[in-house]
C-alpha cells in the first residue's frame, strides 16, 4: 500500500516542468523593453523597413512568449512541431492571396474608376451640420 | 447478475482507494502523466486551430495593405498609440502572472496562485476598459465600418458629425482629401472604411478572446478558493494559462500592424 502510494507520487513528478521565478520575470522584463522599442522604431523613419522592423519585434516577442511562458522548450517537441506547423500553413495562405492580389491590382482598380463616380465621395466631403447644441449661435445668426 | 453488480460498487472503491489510484486520474487513462499529455495535446491542437481561425482576418488586413500601403499608414493616425502601447504591456503583464500562477499551483501555493490569477484577471478587465474608451472615441467620431449607418464611411449615406461635436478626425480628413481627384477621394475613402472594417473585426475578435479568457480565470479562481488545485490537479491552470498565452500572441502582432504603420 505505501509502496504502492509511494509509486503513484513518483509519477507525479513528470507532469510538468516548473518554471523558476526569475527566468519568467526575465522573459517579462525583455517583453516590456521590446515593447519600447518597437514604440520608439514605429514612431521613426526607417527608410521603408518600419514594417519588416515591426514584424521581426514582434515575432522575437511571439517567440519568447511560445518557447518560456507556453513551456514549448520542455514540451514535447511534438507541440512544437504542430504549433509550428500551423503558423507555417498561415504564411502559405498569406503568400499565395499576396501574389494573387497583386497580379490583379490593376483590373480592380480600373473597374473601380468606372463606378466610383456615383460614389458621394466624388465630391468633397461637406460641412459639419449646424450644431443644435449651442441655440443661441443659431438665434444671433437669424 | 445480482453478485455482479452488489461487486461493482466495492470494485470501484476498490479501485478508488485500495489501488495505486490518484485522485485526479479519470478512469479512462492509466496514468496521471497519459491524462496530463492527453489534455494538453488536445488545448495544442486547439490553439494552433485558433491560430488559422485569426489568419482569415491577419490575410485580410494584409492583403488591403499590400495594395493600399499609403491609406493604411494615414489611417493608423486615427489609432492613440498610447493607450495600444498601455494595453500591450497590461496584457504582458497579464501574461506573466498567467505563467506564474501556473507555477504556483504546480507547487501548491493555493493563495499565491490565488493572488496572480486575481491580477491577470483585473488585467484583462483593464484591457477591456481600454479597448471601451478607444471603441466609444471611434463611435462617436463616425470612424466605423462602412456597413453602419453612423459610419463617415458609409457608401450611400456618409454619416456627417454636428458641428463642434465629435468632428475632430471629420475636419481632418476633410482637409485631407479636399484637393484630391473625384476617384482618388473615392478609393480613399473606400479603403480607410474597409481599414476600420478590418480594425473592427481583428480587435472585436480578440476582444472577444480576451472576454472569454475572464469567464474561464473567474471560474480558476473559484475553484482555487475552494482548494482544489495543488502538484496533482494543475492541468485546468496549465491550459487556460496556454489560451491566456495565445490572446497575447496575437495582441502582440495586432498593436504594431495597426497602431504603428504610420
Amino acid at each position: 500500500m505505501t509502496a504502492h502510494a509511494h509509486d503513484s507520487h513518483d509519477d507525479h513528478h513528470g507532469l510538468g516542468h516548473i518554471l523558476p521565478v526569475k527566468l519568467l520575470a526575465g522573459v517579462l522584463a525583455a517583453l516590456l523593453f521590446l515593447t519600447v522599442l518597437t514604440v520608439i522604431t514605429g514612431s521613426t523613419y526607417l527608410y521603408g523597413f518600419d514594417l519588416g522592423i515591426a514584424m521581426v519585434i514582434a515575432t522575437v516577442k511571439a517567440t519568447l512568449v511560445c518557447v518560456i511562458f507556453m513551456h514549448l522548450k520542455w514540451d514535447k517537441g511534438f507541440h512544437a512541431f504542430a504549433f509550428l506547423g500551423s503558423v507555417l500553413f498561415v504564411g502559405v495562405f498569406l503568400a499565395y492571396t499576396l501574389t494573387d492580389t497583386k497580379q490583379y491590382q490593376g483590373d480592380v482598380r480600373s473597374f473601380g474608376d468606372d463606378v466610383s463616380l456615383n460614389s458621394p465621395f466624388a465630391q468633397p466631403l461637406p460641412d459639419p451640420h449646424p450644431s443644435t447644441h449651442d441655440h443661441e449661435d443659431e438665434n444671433a445668426e437669424h | 447478475m445480482t453478485t455482479a453488480s452488489a461487486d461493482a460498487p466495492g470494485h470501484d472503491d476498490d479501485h478508488g482507494h485500495g489501488h495505486d489510484h490518484p485522485k485526479h486520474l479519470a478512469h479512462h487513462f492509466d496514468t496521471l502523466e497519459q491524462q496530463f499529455g492527453s489534455s494538453k495535446l488536445g488545448m495544442w491542437a486547439f490553439l494552433l486551430t485558433e491560430v488559422l481561425f485569426f489568419s482569415g482576418l491577419f490575410v485580410a488586413y494584409a492583403t488591403l495593405r499590400a495594395n493600399n500601403s499609403e491609406v493604411f499608414s494615414y489611417a493608423s493616425s486615427f489609432l492613440d498609440t498610447k493607450w495600444g502601447a498601455i494595453n500591450t504591456v497590461v496584457l504582458l503583464i497579464s501574461s506573466f502572472t498567467a505563467a506564474m500562477s501556473v507555477r504556483n499551483a504546480q507547487l501548491g501555493e493555493t493563495s499565491k496562485l490565488k493572488r496572480n490569477l486575481i491580477i491577470t484577471l483585473i488585467c484583462a478587465g483593464g484591457f477591456m476598459g481600454i479597448k471601451y474608451v478607444e471603441y466609444s472615441h471611434k463611435w462617436h467620431a463616425g470612424l466605423l465600418p462602412p456597413g453602419l449607418e453612423n459610419s463617415m464611411f458609409n457608401p450611400e449615406t456618409p454619416w456627417i458629425p454636428e458641428a463642434g461635436h465629435h468632428d475632430t478626425d471629420y475636419l481632418n480628413l476633410q482637409r485631407d482629401t479636399m484637393d484630391m481627384a473625384p476617384a482618388e477621394r473615392v478609393h480613399f475613402m473606400t479603403t480607410l472604411g474597409r481599414f476600420f472594417g478590418v480594425y473592427f473585426f481583428l480587435t472585436g475578435l480578440h476582444g472577444v478572446h480576451v472576454l472569454i479568457g475572464m469567464g474561464v480565470i473567474s471560474w480558476l479562481i473559484l475553484r482555487t478558493s475552494r482548494g482544489e488545485f495543488g502538484p496533482d490537479n494543475f492541468t485546468a491552470v496549465d491550459l487556460v494559462a496556454l489560451y491566456w498565452h495565445l490572446v497575447d500572441l496575437v495582441w502582440i502582432f495586432l498593436f504594431p500592424l495597426l497602431y504603428l504603420i504610420a
